[in-house]
């Protein structure tokens, strides 16, 4: 079974598309501006109403509920926005990061009747796991753990799209829809970018499409190249 | 109530001197507003005479069927003006309805509980409480309900770069636009709140003036401006309330897309 399988998919201005991509495979999509890559990725992710049918590992994207779905189909917009103070309150797994909370929180937890802190204790350890993805995924996109407390406005273009990529694989994605994920960056932060990309990729068996202008890029990252046309009407 | 004093049409006119001076200042500080200011001031001229006329019959006949009548027209009148407020409405009929339940609900309701149950006249439908009452109730909660939902549906315009980005992180639509909510709400509600703690302070609120140069005791002016403040509170604030919630639902599918194409461009 693919893991992400795409037949007859109309956006309004393009298709229908049917392609497929394997588990641990990245597709590169490339084009001119304005053929509708953009609107391709957001289709994929449910974001607008299509025509035709998307599933993930033979589910088909009707068959949950939309959040679901965006969970595990996750879109990198070319400019995420952002709409908290600080960066970490953008993460889920802030909370165990921060010493002084954690220790009140534990404190009342040990009062509780038994078989609720063994539920907490299986929550505790899914947070410590998402806390290390965290912490790893910051550090070899070179942030130091106090990123978290950043101002969203003292942030430099490049940084939000970095922030923003370990934003989306904070959700364990099954399926990465990266809309030229590293437009924004300097070399050395390009190189970052397609190393963590490819070992999530690697760690997880995560498909991923890859929208990309670079013709180097797409030969480094992608195992498939498809490219669209405007169709002149 | 023989204390009044009569106005003579002179005496208007005296007043209407100071809307055409104002309107050819703004005239002349290129503001763009003194036409709309001069056909507004006319439309209270004329609307009002009607109404004082309409008011006259409806009291002598003080039959139901009437006064239903006539809060059926204010009520169509107020939800007409609740989408006429709002740069982007919502598309078809969806701006009109949604304005329009949200104060079946809220002012009617609240209207109704106050007759029967508070001020108990006899009958509960007497057009001489019933309409003034509903008058009050449909006009502030009509300017919550603009207020409210011209904050929302603007800022989810603005807005929907962040609205889409929550979404594609598998945030649901009430996730997603629940600041957004919030504020309008509170947008919708601050008129209400100020005025409750101005009332007395600095403002002589406009129904209570009315009853004490009537040469009724200020004391019972007092009370019924305080029911007055506590039903507008209660029904402008459910009325944003449901207006609010129906409006941020519409604006998403039921596969959680933001639906900006339902609001009018």
């Amino acid at each position: 079974m693919s893991r992400f399988v795409i037949e007859g998919l109309r956006t309004v201005c393009g298709g229908p598309f049917s392609f497929l991509v394997e588990r641990d495979e990245c597709v590169a999509l490339s084009g001119p501006s304005g053929c509708g890559k953009t609107l391709l990725l957001r289709a994929l992710a449910d974001l607008d109403p299509t025509e035709g049918t998307v599933s993930l590992d033979g589910a088909d994207r009707n068959a949950m509920s939309a959040p679901q779905w965006r969970k595990q189909v996750g879109w990198l917009p070319a400019e995420a926005a952002w709409w908290a103070d600080a960066v970490g309150d953008h993460f889920g797994g802030r909370r165990s990061e921060d010493g002084g909370q954690k220790d009140s929180a534990t404190g009342k937890k040990q009062q509780a009747p038994t078989p609720l802190v063994s539920k907490i204790g299986k929550g505790e350890a899914l947070a410590l796991r998402s806390a290390k993805l965290q912490r790893s995924c910051l550090e070899q996109l070179g942030f130091e753990q106090d990123v978290l407390e950043w101002r969203i406005e003292r942030l430099s273009t490049g940084e939000k799209q970095r922030l923003a990529l370990v934003r989306l694989l904070l959700n364990e994605p099954k399926v990465l829809l990266l809309d030229e994920p590293t437009a924004a960056l300097d070399v050395s932060n390009v190189w970052k970018v397609e190393e963590v990309i490819a070992e999530y990729r690697n760690a997880t068996g995560a498909a991923v499409v890859w929208v990309s202008h670079n013709p180097e890029q797409i030969a480094r990252v992608a195992d498939r190249h498809l490219e669209l046309w405007k169709e002149m009407a | 109530m023989s204390g009044i004093i009569q106005l003579s049409p002179f005496d208007l006119s005296l007043a209407a001197l100071l809307v055409i001076a104002l309107a050819l200042v703004t005239r002349r500080l290129q503001l763009g507003i003194g036409r709309k200011l001069l056909w507004n001031a006319t439309r209270t001229v004329i609307q009002l005479s009607l109404i004082g006329f309409v008011l006259k019959a409806l009291f002598a006949s003080s039959s139901p069927l009437w006064v239903v009548l006539m809060a059926l027209v204010m009520l169509l009148g107020a939800g007409r003006e609740v989408r006429a407020r709002q740069k982007h409405p919502l598309r078809g009929g969806w701006g009109f309805g949604v304005g329009l339940s949200a104060m079946f609900v809220s002012s009617f309701a609240v209207a109704v509980l106050a007759l029967t149950v508070v001020v108990g006249p006899e009958p509960w439908y007497a057009p001489r409480y019933a309409i003034p009452l509903l008058g009050m109730m449909l006009g502030n909660t009509m300017t919550g309900l603009s207020l409210s939902l011209n904050h929302l549906t603007q800022n989810v315009r603005q807005n929907r770069a962040v609205i889409e980005t929550r979404l594609a992180l598998g945030q649901t639509k009430s996730e997603a636009i629940d600041d957004i909510r919030r504020e309008s709400v509170r947008t919708g509600l601050i008129p209400i709140i100020n005025s409750m703690a101005a009332a007395g302070l600095v403002s002589l609120p406009g129904m209570m003036t009315g009853q004490i140069l009537a040469g009724n005791p200020p004391l019972d002016a007092v009370k019924y401006q305080i029911l007055i403040m506590f039903l507008i509170a209660g029904g402008t604030g459910f009325g944003t309330l449901a207006a609010v919630w129906m409006t941020s639902l519409r604006l998403f599918d039921d596969r959680h897309r933001l639906r900006l194409d339902r609001l009018k461009g």
